[in-house]
């Protein structure tokens, strides 16, 4: 659907995109993740033709953004990180504009105003003058152009900012009803909006792509080399001397716990590694009580600022590596996802 | 290009633009028909227009200074160019709604020969020629209007540089009246010129040694030229620069009466350049 290859963008020396590639799927939602100024804007940018790229190709439903401009844009319905408003226009007129500018037949324009109009809940406010709208409204009526002509693919740059929890609650439920007949492309840096909206989730950071996946598969990557325990004890480095010899084990660390004579230990393990049976046993044998053992848990929220705090403050000497082989894991996960 | 064409020429009346631009050109253009032909008795309707036609100086600011800079100032060049239009088309519907604007005024105007000849005499043709060339020079100038608009995001900033830029060429013949003509001031004009050239070429290319080349080569063109026939730099600046008088063709079409084919080229001609330059304005910021 759109193929993204070797996206480079550069600002003089600053590359706001660097090497980007990535392939979207008909007919899915995907979420574009990254925290300010990673770049999420920009390739939304570059992938409707608003601004050139430096290197790399941009192919939309089989058309190159650069060679084949207008039919690529034909593809492509987009809501800008700031609605691209007329605010001394009508909403009706506006969106009639915006018909007419997508090149929508004329037979069908009467329709498919109706649609949009219908879906993103603008109706009350249909003859009002857009610069009278709340910012809410003005974000729905930004949508509505965005699906205007209905294209395969639409691409929303933050679509719930400034909306109150109803509206946002219906805007998810929009796209995800658009989901089947359109692949639309999100961005957002609201983990949750994410994780409960996309079918796959693409972290970006410093105009890379760090990772890659859908959430529940993103999640269960570093679920899985987590544990978490409670013990009872005083002496950390007992439990500590105990446990990481283990195989699998990869890292210790423990803390005192909530209450005084409990320990919270922390277990990194080598991937795909289930590791509970020899702790509960070696515990057992040791004569250290588990009060309490769980599979770490870990949203969304937790990968990505891992994933992109690792990027920012990567230090050689992190203590005892313990974060190394997870983080390793987590990137070819991401070229994984990509394929 | 008609959607916009249509956006943009709807825009200029549900604001007080449009309105506006009618209004003080009318008045303007009134005030010296009533003066010229009414009460002073002049048979040319041309005559009004083309001493009156310093109202595009203000005027046409007005009209050109949002076009892109407001454009890009609410983010709405991001609804234009993600749309399935290409720049040029983006770019030749905002030019078109403002020379559709334009003749808004010019259509009224063409009842005034018609009233004079109700009256008495008017050269009915001379008349509607130099209306057309008002017209032409209009478009002319909404382009470099344009042109400017889309170098800002500022309103004012458009403005009150075409206001300067409009002036300056409405003035272009008074200002090359004060040229020296004598051989040597010309040849050293002709230097400053190429030294701007390669600048330019510089600044354009980002290459020192292109713009080196292209000033030596120029400076050496101009020494041998004044070493084998000095006479050819006598005036030659005065007269270069004076080809392009933007007043010069309506003279000839207001005072001579003379249908000024090549005139009219030279107007359109440059408006289609300064139509190119926006387009190119627009892709640079793209590409950037």
């Amino acid at each position: 659907m759109i193929e993204v290859r070797d996206l480079v963008k550069r600002y003089g020396d600053h590359v706001a995109v660097d090497h980007l590639s990535f392939t979207v799927e008909k007919g899915q939602i995907y979420g574009f993740l990254g925290p300010n100024g990673a770049g999420k804007s920009t390739t939304m940018n570059i992938m409707t033709g608003y601004i050139g790229l430096t290197e790399g190709d941009v192919i939309v439903n089989g058309h190159n953004i650069v060679e084949e401009p207008e039919a690529a844009k034909r593809c492509i319905g987009y809501l800008p990180e700031i609605p691209p408003l007329y605010t001394d226009m009508t909403v009706t007129e506006y969106l009639r504009f915006a018909a007419q500018l997508k090149k929508v037949p004329k037979g069908e324009r009467a329709e498919q105003l109706r649609r949009v109009v219908e879906l993103t809940h603008i109706e009350d406010v249909q003859h009002r003058l857009i610069k009278n709208l709340s910012k809410g409204y003005r974000q729905r009526v930004g949508l509505a152009q965005a699906l205007l002509g209905f294209p395969e693919v639409i691409i929303l740059d933050e679509p719930t900012v400034g909306l109150d929890p109803k509206q946002i609650i219906e805007i998810r439920d929009l796209i995800r009803s658009l989901s089947g007949d359109h692949t639309v492309i999100l961005s957002s840096h609201i983990l949750s909006e994410v994780q409960e909206v996309c079918d796959q989730v693409l972290i970006i950071n410093h105009g890379k792509l760090i990772a890659s996946g859908s959430p529940a598969e993103l999640e269960e990557k570093l679920a899985g080399t987590t544990l978490s325990l409670t013990v009872k004890g005083d002496d950390p480095r007992a439990v500590e001397a105990l446990l990481s010899p283990l195989d699998g084990v990869t890292a210790v660390t423990v803390a005192p716990g909530a209450d005084p004579g409990e320990l919270d230990v922390r277990l990194s393990c080598a991937r795909g590694r289930d590791v509970r049976e020899a702790v509960s046993s070696a515990c057992i044998s040791a004569g250290v009580p588990i009060l309490m053992m769980k599979n770490g848990d870990v949203s969304l929220e937790q990968i990505f600022l891992e994933v992109t705090s690792d990027e920012t403050g990567e230090s050689p000497e992190q203590p005892a590596g313990a974060d190394e082989t997870p983080d390793a894991d987590r990137a070819d996960g991401g070229e994984e996802g990509q394929q | 290009m008609s959607a916009i064409f249509k956006r943009d020429l709807r825009s200029y009346f549900t604001g007080m633009i449009g309105y506006i631009f009618i209004a003080v050109s009318l008045a303007f253009v009134g005030i010296y028909f009533l003066v010229v032909n009414l009460i002073n008795g002049y048979p040319y309707f041309s005559y009004t227009l083309s001493n009156s036609a310093m109202f595009f100086i203000v005027c046409i600011p007005l009209l050109t200074m949002r076009s892109m800079a407001e454009e890009r100032r609410t983010k709405t060049d991001q609804l234009l160019l993600t749309s399935p239009v290409s720049v040029g088309g983006i770019v030749t519907g905002k030019f078109l709604a403002m020379a559709a604007v334009l003749a808004i005024p010019m259509v009224i105007l063409c009842a005034c020969p018609l009233l004079m000849r109700s009256a008495g005499a008017a050269g009915i043709a001379s008349d509607y020629a130099t209306l057309l060339a008002v017209y032409c020079m209009g478009c002319m100038f909404i382009a470099i209007g344009m042109f400017i608009s889309s170098l800002t995001e500022n309103q004012v900033i458009s403005a009150v540089v075409t206001l300067f830029v409009l002036l300056l060429l409405y003035m272009w013949d008074d200002i090359l009246d004060f040229l020296p003509t004598t051989v040597t001031a010309n040849m050293i004009g002709c230097l400053v010129a190429i030294v701007v050239v390669a600048l330019l070429l510089y600044l354009m290319s980002g290459s020192p040694n292109l713009a080196m080349v292209a000033a030596i080569i120029g400076a050496v063109a101009v020494i041998v030229v004044y070493f084998v026939d000095a006479t050819l730099f006598e005036s030659l600046l005065p007269n270069a620069l004076g080809i392009l008088s933007a007043t010069a063709v309506l003279e000839t079409f207001a005072f001579d009466f003379v249908f000024n084919w090549p005139g009219l080229v030279f107007y359109l001609s440059v408006a289609a350049l300064f139509v190119f330059l926006t387009a190119q304005t627009v892709q640079k910021r793209r590409w950037n």
